[in-house]
């Protein structure tokens, strides 16, 4: 049986980066190497032989779910995600029921575009909202108006994309309970299947970092951002979302498989500028400037900048710093005596949910979730 | 040049009694006594131009920094007198400059006739030098007032002169004026050191008796006794027998310095010089003891001995608990130089292991912890201090306690604490902050007197424990520097102490429990509760933090159950950055204590006790 390969394209360019963000993309002024197009189209070229390479390494393999994450992908031409789709097709084995995602931006997509790449192949739209209120936008250097967001979610579901979520941040500087609760019923509202809701956290090296320093902008204290966690849990399990992953809520069948990957430690290759893989217990992760990238695969070079070889403690590790996040937990017989035994006091706080335990499951309550970094620390000692 | 050529001056063993005279100076801390010394040595010649360095006497790195002299030093340094150009033997001998070495102070005077008390021209007499003073004229010693530093612009040696003439009881007109720097009045103050100060007397052909005023621990030759002989005589290869212990050594070596160690053939009534035993242990050859031989003892003993009493005591943990062992070493060898240090293992909950220690005082301690943390590279953290209290139980038991945790936990009878004589020198503006504080902590004024117009000596009855607990940074900062402080023991009074506790959720943390009198008890309270608060990181239950005196709750603060802990996001390229974060959290928790359920950063109990040991610092370093 082969194995499954899941695939994460990573597309480095922003039309403009936003206050808070310290992801590895770049807007055409700080690459001044002339337009999006020609420079995408190179970019594509590059990650289409990083594929190829990847397919000598990996051999065949069957590809459950593929992600265009950035960055902005819908930034670039539908015909150009589309090649790169063509080209894991062509050297892979698509699953029958691949998952195939895709980050937009409300502002700039297009019907168009979402007609193209849903042609394309492409099965799940994701949509960076943040927040429904102007006041939190502005705070967080988000050009959109929350308008958009409805409208891109309606041209999506036109096109014939059964799967649509949208990204949520709270927490941000002065936002209100209230706000808060204005942007959960907004994106409650929308004709999704998916919400992904983090707070949001200061970065350093953004703007936003520099006018904290500054004294401008005061985070709000941690608790108000635990119960702003509470608020929209409560209310996305009303509205029929269910949680699956501390940060991701969904309806049934909405989940996304490609994080899931993730999290049960499932294989991947990472495609495009500072991409991470995960192969065969090794992780490595490319030259994180989209030139020096190019660079290395027109020489023929692997674009790897680093890599580790994952030893029994770091598997065992992360088996529980990732598998506690989700909803399925940890079965019993994964802990040690001593691990059920400290597990045991949490249970007894509150922070584990009681009847999965019953159930021979280590599972966070709501609160638990709030506090997974804390469980984590004590069950891996 | 009245130096004498070092092969034809007078030899030891075979140097009349008239010939020699035994001085040593009087000085404040920075009023230029080692530069003094350095000038002499030069001066006589024992020390040539190219091999002198400053502080040539103070061996140690520690000595030099502080400019203090912890170990004394005896020199032997000849001098041909202007006055009757006749030869002598100026035997200098160098005195610790601290109020913790009051009692070294006192062997080291016992040894000399006379004594230099050197005054700063620029600042006044300062608090232990009149201290000291004092003890020279107890000890009946002929003293020399001198005014050093005469050729600094700032020096006002009229105004000093009035000031030390009223001291010593001497004209104005007879304080020396100085300059160790230059060397002006060098030469003549070595003129006068013979004029004034008497040969020592003694009866050659009696037993032998000598003083030991200091003993030194040297890697090479083991310990090194610096002894000053009163009656007879020590040969080498003798046999010697301490009068305290009476235990019998070989005399191996001795001889004289001047200033590095020769050998002689002994030394006679009146001389200075070192003896060399074999023996490793400073504990062994202690000061104050009279050294005499084993085949013609003496029948009594030089009077003064005393055993050296810790009156200061901390608990000293490493941070990295293991270096238990190599504290334990290093502690085993300075002890080997430092008969007043003792210690013994003490067991914190909060801390680990490590060693309760008694001081002499703050500065003993201090100097014990920079060297055990310089010379023997630990990384140590050091419990407050505290004195030595005597409890009686309502049973009518009496404990010794040394350290709060060994506090009787039923009712108390009775507490008596160890109180001091303070002296305190000060410009009379002071006067009134300098009351207060000492009503503050508990003093009772003794008397009051003017130096001169506008300095004044103050005398108070004060508590040790107060003195301990950051006096002297408070005077320093209310006399804007300017007053200095001496203290003595003398006794014990009852206090009404108590023993307040610090707790995490409901668990007492040793390391925090503090013996403090009832009136203090409530602000040591809320001052450790509210610090603690702030350094221990929230956990996931709501976290108690009380003070109490036994059952008896006298603050509170909480530290509030933490909510969220997480991390929001973690895909892909998030995974190996988070699991190396784990990692450091992992080595770090093993540097967690555990006091009950509550997770304590060992950054948290250095945080909260060494505010107290800055202060401390800063006391000594004034």
């Amino acid at each position: 049986m082969s194995q499954r390969l899941s695939f994460y394209i990573h597309i480095p360019y922003c039309a403009k980066r936003c206050g808070y963000c310290d992801f590895n993309t770049y807007t055409p002024s700080e690459l001044k190497g002339g337009d999006l197009d020609s420079l995408s189209s190179s970019y594509i070229d590059s990650a289409l032989k990083e594929i190829e390479m990847a397919a000598q390494i990996a051999g065949s393999a069957i590809v459950p779910t593929i992600f265009f994450g950035g960055g902005t992908p819908s930034l670039l031409p539908a015909g150009q995600l589309a090649r790169i789709i063509n080209t894991i097709k062509s050297r892979f084995t698509l699953d029958k029921d691949i998952e195939i995602t895709l980050e937009v931006n409300p502002d700039s997509v297009t019907q168009k575009f979402l007609d193209e790449i849903r042609s394309a192949g492409a099965t799940r739209i994701s949509m960076g909202m943040q927040s429904a209120v102007g006041s939190v936008l502005r705070i967080l250097d988000r050009t959109h108006d929350p308008e958009n967001v409805g409208n891109a979610v309606s041209m999506a579901r036109a096109a014939g994309f059964e799967h649509v979520s949208v990204d949520l941040i709270y927490g941000s500087p002065g936002e209100t309970m209230d706000e808060w609760r204005r942007s959960v019923e907004y994106a409650l509202a929308l004709d999704i299947d998916h919400i992904s809701a983090y707070t949001l956290i200061v970065e350093k090296g953004t703007k936003l970092a520099a006018q904290i320093n500054r004294g401008e902008l005061t985070m709000p204290p941690d608790d108000q951002s635990a119960d702003k966690y509470l608020l929209a849990d409560q209310l996305f399990e009303a509205a029929g979302f269910s949680w699956y992953e501390l940060s991701n809520w969904s309806k049934p069948g909405g989940q996304c498989r490609h994080n899931i990957a993730y999290w049960d430690g499932s294989f991947w290759l990472g495609v495009g500028a500072g991409a991470h893989s995960y192969l065969n217990g090794k992780r490595w992760w490319n030259v994180k400037h989209p030139s020096s990238y190019q660079e290395k695969i027109l020489q023929g070079q692997s674009p790897e900048l680093s890599h580790e070889i994952l030893t029994p403690e770091n598997l065992s590790d992360e088996f529980i710093m990732l598998q506690i996040r989700r909803r399925e937990g940890i079965l019993h017989n994964r802990l040690s005596s001593a691990q059920i035994a400290k597990a045991e006091e949490f249970l007894n706080s509150g922070f584990l949910d009681s009847a999965s335990w019953q159930d021979m499951r280590l599972v966070l309550s709501r609160d638990g979730r709030l506090i997974a970094d804390k469980i984590v620390r004590e069950l891996v000692l | 040049m009245p130096a004498i050529d070092l092969s034809k001056a007078p030899q030891p063993a075979a140097t009349n009694p008239e010939q020699i005279r035994n001085f040593c100076i009087i000085a404040h801390i920075d009023h230029g006594k080692s530069t003094l010394a350095d000038r002499m040595l030069g001066i006589t010649g024992v020390v040539e131009a190219r091999n002198m360095r400053a502080q040539y006497l103070d061996r140690m790195d520690i000595e030099r920094e502080r400019g203090i002299t912890i170990k004394s030093q005896a020199v032997r340094l000849p001098w041909k007198s202007a006055l009757d150009g006749k030869e002598y033997i100026l035997n200098m001998i160098d005195t610790p400059g601290h109020v913790d070495f009051t009692y070294e102070v006192s062997r080291s005077l016992a040894a000399c006739e006379g004594a230099i008390l050197l005054v700063d021209c620029a600042q006044g007499i300062e608090a232990q030098t009149l201290a000291n003073l004092y003890l020279a004229m107890e000890n009946n010693l002929t003293v020399i007032p001198v005014l050093n530093k005469i050729d600094l612009p700032s020096a006002q040696p009229d105004k000093f002169a009035i000031e030390l003439s009223k001291l010593v009881g001497c004209k104005p007109e007879d304080c020396l004026r100085v300059s160790g720097k230059s060397g002006i009045g060098v030469e003549e103050l070595l003129d006068q050191i013979i004029a004034q100060i008497p040969p020592p007397k003694g009866n050659p052909q009696g037993p032998a008796r000598a003083l030991i005023f200091d003993s030194v621990y040297d890697t090479y030759r083991g310990v090194v006794t610096y002894v000053r002989v009163f009656d007879g005589h020590l040969s080498p290869r003798e046999q010697i027998q301490m009068f305290s212990t009476g235990v019998k050594h070989e005399l191996l070596d001795i001889g004289v310095i001047s200033p590095e160690p020769v050998s002689s053939k002994g030394l006679g009534v009146g001389e200075v010089g070192y003896l060399i035993t074999g023996v490793k242990d400073v504990r062994q050859s202690r000061v104050g003891d009279t050294v005499t031989t084993f085949h013609k003892p003496a029948l009594e003993a030089l009077s003064g001995y005393k055993d050296p009493k810790p009156m200061v005591f901390s608990g000293l943990f490493p941070i990295d608990g293991d270096q238990y062992p190599l504290l334990r070493d290093a502690l085993d060898k300075l002890q080997l130089n430092d008969a007043a240090l003792v210690y013994e293992p003490e067991n914190s909950a909060a801390l680990g292991f490590g060693f309760r220690c008694g001081f002499l005082g703050l500065l003993h301690m201090e100097i014990v912890r920079e060297r055990l943390e310089r010379e023997f590279d630990l990384t140590l953290i050091s419990t407050a201090p505290n004195v030595v209290y005597t409890v009686t139980t309502e049973s009518g038991q009496e404990l010794i306690v040394t350290n709060p945790s060994e506090y009787p936990n039923g009712k108390v009878a009775q507490v008596r604490e160890p109180i001091v004589k303070a002296t305190i020198l000060s410009p009379t503006d002071y006067i009134g902050t300098i009351m207060e504080l000492c009503q503050q902590r508990r003093g009772a004024l003794n008397g009051m007197d003017y130096l001169s117009e506008d300095r004044v000596e103050i005398r108070y009855t004060l508590p040790l424990a107060e003195i301990v607990f950051d006096f002297f940074d408070q005077l320093k900062s209310r006399t804007k520097g300017y007053a200095s402080l001496d203290y003595e023991p003398i006794g014990e009074a009852e206090g009404d102490l108590v023993k307040v506790d610090i707790l995490l959720q409901g668990e007492t943390v040793d390391a925090f429990s503090s013996i403090v009198h009832r009136e203090k008890a409530y602000s040591y309270g809320v001052m450790m509760t509210s610090k603690l608060r702030e350094l221990i990181p929230r956990q996931q239950f709501e976290v108690p933090i009380q003070a109490a005196i036994g059952a008896k709750i006298i603050a509170r603060e909480t530290i509030r159950a933490i909510r969220k802990d997480v991390l929001a996001k973690c895909y892909g390229g998030d995974i190996s950055r988070k699991r190396k974060l784990l990692e450091k959290q992992k080595e770090g928790k093993k540097r967690m204590k555990m006091v009950g359920r509550v997770e304590v950063p060992q950054e948290a109990f250095i945080a909260a006790l060494s505010t107290n040991a800055d202060e401390e610092s800063g006391k000594v370093k004034k």
